[in-house]
C-alpha cells in the first residue's frame, strides 16, 4: 500500500509516497520522518525499460529514431544529443542554419516544458483544500486548480500554439527525425520565418499578458531580490506576482536546499559560444566543467558493476533484479565524486543571470530560486529565439553530409529542460557498441553512492516539514516538484 | 448513453509522449474537447490532483464499483521482466507490479484503449533484445497475445482498443475517446490489428506533398532533399496505416512534410525494421517494400516508365533543399 505507515525505531515514523503524479513518470520517495520533520530521503525510480541496451548492436543513425523515444516530454533533446555525439563521430559541423534551427527546436521544447511546468505540474498544489485559508487561495485555486483553473487552460492553448513551430521546423512533437548530425531536414523559407514570428508572438502576448503583467524584456532584466519584493508589492498583476505571493508566505526560498553544486553543460551553441554557457557553480564561484571527471556508482542501484563507479565510455548497464541493497533502477552520477544539481537554476546562475546570482547567495538552490529560474529562462529563451528565426538564411545551406567511421567513439553533451543531458556513444565494426546516457533528473534523483552521500533530491528533502495526518506531506511534494523530474529519463 | 464517461490513465513502460501529443490537441482544446463529450478523468498520472494515497483511493473506488470504469486507458508497453515477475515496474507506493494492476482493472473497465504502440503492440521498448520483456495489452508484436491474452474481451464485448502511433496524433486518441462516449465504435471499426479505421483507414502517402515525385520516382537522395523518400530513404509512406498528412500535426507538419521518412510507426515491430530505418532496403534495385494493394509487375513497368517520363524540373528538384525549377505558370487560355 501506498504511505505505509510503519515505525522505524526510536520514534521514527516511515512514509512512502506513491504513485508521486505531476511529474513525468513514475516516483516513488521513502521519508523517514522524526519530530516533525523529514530525517532521511530515499528516492526511488520504479520502471527499467533498457534504451541503452535496446541501442547497442544497431545502425549508429539509428539513435536518431530509438534514443528520441526516450522520453516524450524531453524528446528533441535526446535527438539533440544523439546527434551531436553522432556529428563528433563523423567529424561533421553541422550548418550555420542548421544549428539555429536546431536551437530553435530545442528551445521550443525547453520553453514549453517550462510552462508545462509551472501551469500544470507545480502550481495546481497550492490549489488544493489544505491551502483554504491562505489569503491567496482564492486566486490560486482559481487560476490553478487541476484540470479546470483558468490560467492553466490558457496556457494548454498557448503550448499548443508554440508547438507550432515544430509542425514547421521539425514536422512534429514529439519524436522527430528533423535534427540530423550536419543540421536539419526541413529548409525554412521566408514564409516560415514570418509565420514562426506569429507563432511565437502568440506565445509572447499570452506570456506578457496573464503570467508576468510585463513585457518578457523585463523580466529577463531583472537583477536582484530587491526587484522581486517590488514586483510582490506593487506589480504588475499576473501569475508570476501571484507566486511571488505564495512564495513568501509558505517561505518557499526556504525550503528544499540541496548542497547548493550546479552543472549545467552549456545550451544553444552558437559561433560566439552557447547562450547558456557550461560550467559548474560551487560556493559562489563559477568554474569549468570536465566530462572526464564524471563516473555513475551502482552501490544502491540495481544494476551489476558495483565495486567502482565508472566513466560513462567504461559503463554498462545490467539490471540486477535480486539486488537487494539498490533501492532504484537509477544510477549515481558524481562529477570528481559529488552530487550535482542541475537544471534552468544551474544554466542561469553560470551564465550570471544577475537575479538568479542573488537568489543562489542569499538561499542557494530551493523550491523558490528553481522556480524563479525556470521562469525567467523562459523569457530569456524566447527573446532568443526570435532573433534566432531572423537570422535564419532560407538561400543558405541545411544540411551537411558526412561519412560514419567503422569505429570511434564521442559525447553529444547538451541540455534538456531539466538540465544536463549526454549520450556516450561508441561504434565498434559500423554498429553502437556501447550506448551511455546520462539525463538530468539522473543527476537530481540520483541515490546514494558508495559514500553513503545522498542525492540532490535526496538531500533537499531532509528537513521538510511534515503534518500530523499529513499522508502526502505538502513541502515534499513542493520539494519534490520543484525539480521539475523527468522520471523516464532518469533511468531510460 | 450516460451523462458522463468516466476515464482511468495509467501509463507503464513508454516515454509519456502520448499524453505530451494528447495535450498538443486544438481547436478545442483538450479540456474543452473533453468537456463537450462528458469525458471525465477520474485519474491521470501528469494532469491531476490527487497524488499516493488519494491517488490509490480512486483506484480503490473503482475496485468497489463505487466508480463506473468506462475506459482504461493504458499509455506504455506493459513490462513482464525480469523473468515474469513485471518488477522492472512495481507502480509506486503500491509494491505490485503495473502489469498486474492493469490486468485487474481491465477486467472492471467496459472499454479498454491501448494509446500509443507501445501500449499496443509492445512498440520502441520491445525493440532489440527487449530486455524488459516488454509487450502490448493484446499483442506482443504482431502476435495476438501480450499481458491480457488473445481471448481478452473488455465488459463492452471488445477487444483491446489499439490507438497505436508513436506517439499517437491527439486527434486520434480525442476521437476514439468521444466515439466510445456516443456508443459510436464497434468491432466493424476496427482494423486488422484493431486500430480504428477512422485514421488507419488511411495512408500516410495520401496528401503527401511529395506526391508529384513519387509518381515520377524522382528520389531524394539524402535527408533534405525535396524528392520523394521511397525509393532510397526508408520512406513507408505509402504502406503505412495512418491520417498524417490529411490531418497533419501540430499546425502544419507530418513526417514527411518535415523532411524525413515515415517509419510506419502505427504497425507492429515498427521497431524492427531489418534494417537501418533511413535505408531503403533493395533487391536489384527494386524496393523490397511495395506500395500497398501495388502488384509488383506492376510497380516495376510503372516505375521505370515514369522514371523515363520524370520532367527535368522534377528531377532536378528532387535532389535540391530547395526548389530549382518552379512549375511552368501557362496561360490557361492557351491549348
Amino acid at each position: 500500500m501506498s504511505e505505509a505507515q510503519g515505525s522505524a525505531g526510536d520514534g521514527v515514523t516511515r512514509l512512502i509516497v506513491g504513485p508521486f503524479n505531476r511529474v513525468e513518470g513514475d516516483l516513488e520517495v521513502r521519508l523517514d520522518i522524526a519530530n516533525g520533520a523529514v530525517a532521511q530521503a530515499h528516492v526511488s525510480s520504479p520502471l527499467f525499460r533498457g534504451f541503452e541496451r535496446i541501442l547497442e548492436g544497431r545502425d549508429p543513425m539509428d539513435a536518431l529514431v530509438i534514443a528520441p523515444r526516450i522520453c516524450g516530454i524531453c524528446s528533441v533533446s535526446q535527438s539533440q544529443a544523439a546527434a551531436l555525439a553522432l556529428a563528433g563521430l563523423q567529424g561533421l559541423e553541422p550548418t550555420r542554419n542548421g544549428r539555429i534551427a536546431t536551437n530553435l527546436i530545442v528551445a521550443t521544447e525547453n520553453v514549453a516544458d517550462h510552462l508545462t511546468h509551472f501551469h500544470l505540474f507545480f502550481m495546481p498544489d497550492f490549489a488544493r483544500a489544505a491551502y483554504a485559508g491562505r489569503p491567496w487561495f482564492a486566486k490560486a485555486e482559481a487560476h490553478f486548480k487541476a484540470g479546470r483553473g483558468t490560467s492553466a487552460r490558457r496556457l494548454l492553448e498557448a503550448r499548443a500554439t508554440l508547438l507550432h513551430v515544430l509542425g514547421l521546423l521539425a514536422g512534429r512533437w514529439p519524436h522527430t527525425l528533423a535534427i540530423q548530425p550536419g543540421g536539419v531536414t526541413k529548409r525554412a523559407e521566408s514564409r516560415d520565418k514570418v509565420r514562426l514570428l506569429a507563432t511565437l508572438g502568440a506565445v509572447r502576448a499570452v506570456l506578457e499578458d496573464q503570467l508576468f503583467g510585463a513585457k518578457l524584456e523585463q523580466v529577463a532584466a531583472l537583477a536582484g531580490r530587491a526587484e522581486l519584493d517590488a514586483w510582490r508589492a506593487r506589480g504588475p498583476d499576473g501569475d508570476f506576482r501571484l507566486f511571488l505571493e505564495i512564495a513568501a508566505d509558505l517561505d518557499l526560498a526556504h525550503q528544499g536546499r540541496a548542497y547548493d553544486r550546479f552543472l549545467s553543460y552549456g545550451a544553444y551553441p552558437a559561433q560566439e559560444g552557447a547562450l547558456y554557457p557550461a560550467g559548474v557553480h560551487v560556493a559562489g564561484e563559477t568554474g569549468v566543467f570536465d566530462p572526464a571527471d564524471i563516473a555513475e556508482d551502482h552501490t544502491f542501484s540495481r544494476m551489476e558493476e558495483r565495486a567502482h563507479p565508472h566513466h560513462p565510455f567504461q559503463g554498462s548497464t545490467v539490471p540486477d533484479g535480486a539486488d537487494e541493497t539498490g533501492y532504484t533502477w537509477c544510477k549515481a552520477p558524481r562529477l570528481s565524486g559529488l552530487p550535482f544539481e542541475t537544471g534552468a537554476l544551474a544554466r542561469q546562475v553560470i551564465e550570471g543571470q544577475p537575479l538568479i546570482r542573488d537568489l543562489v547567495a542569499w538561499a542557494g538552490g530551493n523550491v523558490f530560486s528553481r522556480v524563479i529560474a525556470r521562469l525567467v529562462e523562459s523569457a530569456r529563451t524566447l527573446i532568443a529565439m526570435e532573433a534566432w528565426v531572423r537570422a535564419l538564411e532560407p538561400e543558405g545551406s541545411w544540411c551537411a553530409q558526412g561519412q560514419m567511421p567503422v569505429r570511434g567513439r564521442f559525447a553529444g553533451l547538451t541540455e534538456a529542460a531539466r538540465g544536463a543531458l549526454g549520450h556516450w556513444v561508441e561504434v565498434e565494426g559500423g554498429k553502437i557498441s556501447r550506448y551511455q546516457i546520462i539525463a538530468p533528473t539522473t543527476w537530481n534523483f540520483s541515490p546514494r553512492d558508495a559514500a553513503g552521500v545522498p542525492g540532490p533530491l535526496e538531500a533537499a528533502l531532509v528537513g521538510a516539514i511534515v503534518h500530523r495526518d499529513e499522508p502526502t506531506p505538502l513541502s515534499v511534494q513542493h520539494i519534490v516538484r520543484s525539480f521539475d523530474p523527468c522520471m523516464v529519463c532518469t533511468v531510460h | 448513453m450516460s451523462a458522463q464517461f468516466n476515464i482511468l490513465w495509467l501509463q507503464s513502460g513508454g516515454c509519456g509522449g502520448c499524453t505530451m501529443s494528447l495535450l498538443c490537441a486544438e481547436g478545442p482544446d483538450l479540456i474543452t474537447t473533453f468537456d463537450s463529450a462528458g469525458i471525465r478523468m477520474l485519474w491521470h498520472p501528469g494532469l491531476s490532483e490527487e497524488t499516493g494515497s488519494e491517488a490509490l483511493a480512486v483506484f480503490e473506488r473503482v475496485r468497489s464499483g463505487e466508480l463506473r470504469l468506462d475506459a482504461l486507458c493504458v499509455e506504455g508497453s506493459l513490462l513482464r521482466g525480469p523473468n515474469g515477475t513485471g518488477r522492472f515496474h512495481v507502480l509506486a507506493g503500491t509494491g505490485r507490479p503495473t502489469i498486474e494492476w492493469v490486468r485487474e482493472l481491465s477486467a472492471l473497465a467496459e472499454h479498454v484503449v491501448a494509446v500509443g504502440t507501445c501500449a499496443a503492440y509492445g512498440g520502441v521498448t520491445a525493440a532489440g533484445n527487449n530486455p524488459a520483456d516488454a509487450c502490448g495489452l493484446q499483442y506482443d508484436g504482431r502476435r495476438e497475445g501480450g499481458a491480457l491474452g488473445a481471448q481478452f474481451r473488455s465488459r463492452s464485448g471488445l477487444p483491446v482498443i489499439n490507438v497505436a502511433g508513436c506517439p499517437t496524433h491527439p486527434n486520434w486518441v480525442t476521437e476514439t475517446l468521444m466515439l466510445l462516449a456516443a456508443g459510436l465504435l464497434g468491432a466493424q471499426d476496427l482494423d486488422a490489428y484493431r486500430r480504428p479505421r477512422f485514421y488507419a483507414d488511411h495512408l500516410v502517402h495520401h496528401g503527401c506533398p511529395r506526391n508529384e515525385y513519387y509518381e515520377f520516382k524522382a528520389s531524394a537522395e539524402k535527408l533534405s532533399d525535396l524528392g520523394c523518400m521511397m525509393e532510397h530513404l526508408g520512406c513507408l509512406g505509402t504502406q503505412a496505416h495512418a491520417d498524417c498528412n490529411t490531418r497533419s500535426w501540430n499546425g502544419e507538419g507530418s513526417c514527411t512534410r518535415g523532411g524525413y521518412a515515415c517509419i510506419n510507426c502505427t504497425a507492429p515491430e515498427f521497431e524492427e525494421p531489418g534494417h537501418a530505418f533511413l535505408d531503403t532496403p533493395k533487391v536489384a534495385g527494386i524496393p523490397v517494400g511495395l506500395p500497398t494493394d501495388m502488384p509488383k509487375a506492376w510497380f516495376i513497368a510503372l516505375s521505370s516508365l515514369a522514371k523515363a517520363a520524370t520532367p527535368e524540373r522534377l528531377r532536378r528538384n528532387a535532389v535540391s533543399d530547395h526548389l530549382v525549377v518552379p512549375p511552368t505558370v501557362r496561360d490557361i487560355k492557351r491549348r
